[in-house]
């Protein structure tokens, strides 16, 4: 259990940072690309602009970061509302490890896709 | 008290079992504090929902201009708005109980004194209001 003690305070880190992530750029990102561009109340951005902006290479770093770190936030929360709001608590080695085995997957989903931008 | 050590133990036929009370899966429903708590753990998973929706457009966006067009189409489809608009919903309650919360989290010290809750709490909600709007400068620069 020594490990698990270690490992705790580190996940709980990557929690709250993720958690910092979420509530700065969400709300704005999924008010432009999720209602305003859809609905039509603003115009959307040229493919061309889309490219430089997220082509630029700080914007890759931020984006691979905030994605892993908003994943390890969602695992996080979500593995303790199982635990916490449903008792799903014979399962719970299983929850840990498709929490955080989604979280892997995305992270290495994310480096790709910001990688082969071109 | 009196018997000796070598006695063999006696034991009752009683076995006393652990006093657990069963609680409902909906005990949260019971108290709205305790609803809310779940609400901040459900908006979990809508954060989860936008890096995937965003990842997507990522995908779209390095695909070229039609998978571009293809994916603002998809987003527009009113299953995915409904969805995104329940999420932004989740997201700005995640968001708010958050920078309320800040201040019981940041223990922040100038000059010797404790920098008061209020203050934090502000400067938390000037840092939402600053990169939305430096967020949504960068995107709408290049509005058709």
């Amino acid at each position: 259990m020594a490990g698990r003690a270690k490992v705790e305070p580190f996940l709980w880190l990557l929690f709250s940072a993720g958690g910092v992530v979420a509530a700065l750029v969400i709300p704005v990102l999924l008010l432009l690309f999720g209602l305003s561009f859809p609905l039509g109340w603003l115009s959307p951005p040229s493919h061309a602009h889309m490219l430089t902006v997220l082509g630029h290479p700080l914007s890759r770093v931020t984006i691979f970061v905030s994605c892993t770190l908003l994943l390890f936030h969602w695992a996080h929360r979500f593995r303790f509302t199982l635990y916490d709001a449903l008792q799903i608590k014979h399962l719970n080695e299983l929850i840990v490890l498709l929490s955080y085995g989604a979280v892997l997957v995305g992270t290495i989903a994310a480096g790709v896709l910001v990688w082969q931008l071109p | 008290m009196g018997r000796q050590v070598s006695e063999p133990p006696t034991y009752t036929p009683f076995h006393p079992r652990w006093y657990r009370p069963r609680i409902s899966a909906w005990w949260w429903l019971k108290r709205r504090s305790s609803l809310a708590f779940i609400l901040r753990e459900v908006s979990s998973i809508f954060v989860g929902w936008f890096v995937v929706f965003f990842l997507l457009l990522v995908a779209a966006v390095g695909g070229g201009e039609v998978a571009y067009q293809e994916f603002m189409r998809w987003a527009a489809i009113p299953g995915i708005v409904l969805l995104n608009l329940i999420s932004l919903f989740f997201v700005v309650f995640h968001a708010v109980t958050w920078f309320n919360l800040a201040p019981q989290a940041m223990a922040v010290h100038m000059r010797g004194k404790r920098v008061p809750g209020k203050l934090i709490a502000a400067s938390n909600y000037g840092a939402w209001v600053v990169t939305s709007l430096l967020v949504a400068w960068i995107i709408l620069a290049g509005s058709r």
